[in-house]
């Protein structure tokens, strides 16, 4: 009986298995386009939402005649991608990098300019009101990126937590009132600009001094932080565990969805705004159809879709003044349209790609912020556990040698 | 006492199963939210799928776990099978240490020596993709390796010498008392050295992080980089799917070796 179950186990396992190594050889022709993009970051056809990939392959079908397979796959950081582009393992087609991303790519030779005459679409995007000019600063030619989208940091707070005298500026993450349900970034670019900002410098500073000084005021700061987190945002606004986050305007909506007495502004000392630009790296293989790839991104449809879809701001002007979709975006928030757009008195500032000293001293100042008051913790962690560890071992032996006696001396009787 | 080391027991299962509990019961929730339930439905169930990346990456998933694990179990068997002829005791020992190697090193330094070997290879083999599936199979047979042989290895020392050599004497060829003598003996040893490289190589991570290629993502990658932004609650249903499934698989393991030895009882009770 075991045996023959066990068989069949064995035996149902690869049956299941036999379609997959069926499925291998998938090349009938097709030419397969790569495209490397951050996680949830398009259209992908779940929850009604049209898939922008499949629509590109019908459409690139129908107008060129050939037969071209998206090769989507997602990435969660901007150094996660860099690290796969630059170990030359893959090839990718298109990428999505971060403003100071494209700037360092650029800056090594990692990308390739792109030929406009394929991106017709490109008129669309209203650099002017992004950036101030025509040229954005991580990209000075214009020439190696189209902007997908971008987004702005602000402070979503809970309204039934938060006393709204004391919103409108960065000291409300400093404010004792709200010790224990302050949320901080994760990551030490972001933390360390909200304490620059806070102090009034340049988020980019050269001065070692000012770097210093906002690791000072974030220890200040630690004792009534509830918790460094990134994605956990999510959960802890939605239900109401914590009342103040520094987060990405996009996805304060996606929040707002879950829990509407949630809230959002932008401090008064300036925020920061980043912008994820497509690509074509120098290894791709069809350059041509990345091109097109990404003009098709710009198209109305494509556009609109991944707008409604990712919430974040778009440079597409097919897309700001599109009746529907300024509809659906004040649909799921009144003031969205405001949010996302309505940036136009407020001091936005890029990061920049930090020079290579700059990084390491970052880094330094974030082990001393994240490590320096966890060690003594850590510290009575460990000796708790020494101590019980040896008192453990005390007992044992001395139980052992109890019984071991005991058990002699049945012996002898 | 009794109560306490009761208490204990239900604390320690509490703490096991309570959050995949929370997984399971918020995969029903209609909402889509962590915070409130909002009614049960099946919705992000019917959204999975309806998702051809996240259904792609569970086939490549299942794939490669049963592709590495029948691989590293005909390999590990073998490979217990010559360490338990090895008549140098030196040389045995340390065989079994360098079998041993992979499974206390830790993930990132398999997963990084993998790529660069990977690399390597491609560029004196002058091939430009080398990653994909095929590295990716040969990574993850690498690492449950040694955890076939380690289960594989006690079956052999408990098996009783003597009866090979009486299926030898009676004419077997050394093939034939393997496959008729041997296997069937050191059958549940095989068995859960399988069902340990499924399961290593369906929830691998690491190692999969760095040999992976745009063409062949598995679904630990897939969450994963979904937390840039936020992980899609259809993914709860899939957590639930595969919990579901593993769940079966162990039970029909554990009613199958237990049936097993139920019988082997019942004929020691004849004789």
């Amino acid at each position: 009986m075991k045996k023959f179950l066990t068989t069949l186990l064995i035996f149902s396992l690869l049956t299941l298995s036999l379609p997959l190594f069926a499925s291998c050889g998938g090349s009938d022709g097709a030419v397969t386009l790569y495209v490397y993009n951050w996680g949830e970051y398009i259209s992908d056809g779940s929850e009604g939402s049209p898939d922008v990939n499949a629509a590109f392959e019908d459409w690139y079908k129908e107008t060129y005649g050939v037969t071209v397979k998206v090769n989507y796959s997602t990435f969660s950081s901007n150094e996660d991608m860099y690290a796969k582009l630059n170990s030359g393992a893959s090839h990718y087609d298109v990428v999505v990098p971060s403003d100071y991303m494209v700037a360092r790519m650029i800056e090594e030779g990692m990308l390739r300019k792109l030929n406009k005459e394929n991106i017709p679409n490109v008129q669309y995007i209203d650099m002017a009101s992004m950036f101030g000019n025509e040229n954005p600063y991580y990209d000075p030619e214009n020439a190696y990126s189209v902007p997908y989208t971008y987004g702005t940091v602000g402070i979503i707070y809970n309204t039934t937590m938060v006393d709204e005298a004391d919103i409108g500026s960065w000291d409300i993450m400093w404010n004792e009132k709200y010790e224990g349900n302050i949320l901080q970034f994760n990551n030490s670019r972001d933390a360390f600009a909200t304490a620059l900002f806070k102090l009034g410098y340049d988020v980019n500073t050269e001065n070692e001094a000012e770097w210093r000084e906002a690791l000072s005021l974030l220890m200040t700061q630690k004792p009534i932080v509830q918790g460094y987190v990134m994605d956990e945002i999510f959960n802890k606004m939605e239900n109401g565990s914590a009342a103040i986050a520094p987060y990405y305007a996009g996805d304060f909506f996606t929040m707002y969805e879950d829990n509407e007495d949630l809230a959002f502004f932008y401090p008064e000392e300036g925020t920061n705004v980043f912008v994820d630009a497509m690509c074509v790296p120098t290894s791709s293989q069809n350059p041509e159809i990345a091109e097109r790839y990404i003009d098709f991104m710009l198209s109305e449809e494509a556009a609109i879709a991944n707008a409604e879809y990712i919430c974040y701001a778009s440079p597409n002007k097919l897309v700001t003044q599109n009746e529907e979709y300024r509809a659906a975006m004040e649909e799921l928030h009144p003031d969205a349209m405001e949010i996302l757009y309505g940036t136009d008195g407020i001091d936005m500032q890029f990061y920049e790609n930090l020079p290579t000293e700059r990084l390491m001293l970052l880094n330094e100042l974030w082990e001393d912020l994240k490590i320096e008051s966890s060690i003594n913790v850590s510290i009575i962690v460990m000796a708790c556990l020494i101590v019980g560890g040896c008192a453990a071992a005390g007992i044992f032996f001395f139980v052992r040698k109890r019984r071991r006696k005991r058990y002699i001396d049945g012996l002898w009787n | 006492m009794k109560i306490l080391s009761r208490t204990y027991m239900w604390l320690v299962f509490a703490l096991l199963y309570a959050p995949i509990l929370v997984l399971v019961v918020f995969s029903f929730n209609e909402g889509g939210s962590l915070s409130s339930y909002t009614g049960f439905s099946f919705r992000w169930y019917g959204e999975l799928f309806r998702d051809s990346v996240a259904l792609q990456s569970l086939k490549n998933s299942l794939f490669l776990a049963v592709g590495s694990a029948t691989l590293a179990t005909v390999i590990g068997t073998f490979a217990a099978l010559g360490l338990d002829r090895m008549r140098n005791r030196y040389v045995k020992g340390a065989v079994n240490a360098v079998t041993n190697i992979p499974m206390m090193n830790p993930d990132i330094v398999t997963g990084v020596s993998m790529m660069l070997l990977f690399v390597a290879l491609a560029g004196i083999l002058n091939i430009s993709d080398i990653l994909g599936r095929w590295t990716m199979l040969i990574a993850h047979t690498t690492f449950s390796l040694p955890y076939v042989i380690l289960s594989v290895l006690p079956r052999f020392r408990q098996f009783d010498k003597s009866l090979r050599e009486a299926a030898l004497d009676l004419g077997c060829t050394p093939a034939q008392s393997f496959f008729k003598v041997e296997l069937p003996q050191i059958l549940p040893g095989v068995i859960s050295g399988f069902i340990m490289g499924f399961t290593l190589s369906l929830d691998d991570f690491v190692i999969s992080h760095f040999v992976s290629s745009p063409d062949f993502q598995t679904l630990p990658l897939y969450i994963y980089n979904q937390t840039a932004h936020n992980v899609k609650y259809s993914m709860y249903a899939l957590c639930t799917l595969i919990i579901v499934a593993i769940l079966a698989l162990l039970l029909l393991v554990n009613f199958a070796g237990g049936i097993g030895d139920r019988t082997k009882r019942r004929k020691e009770a004849v004789k």
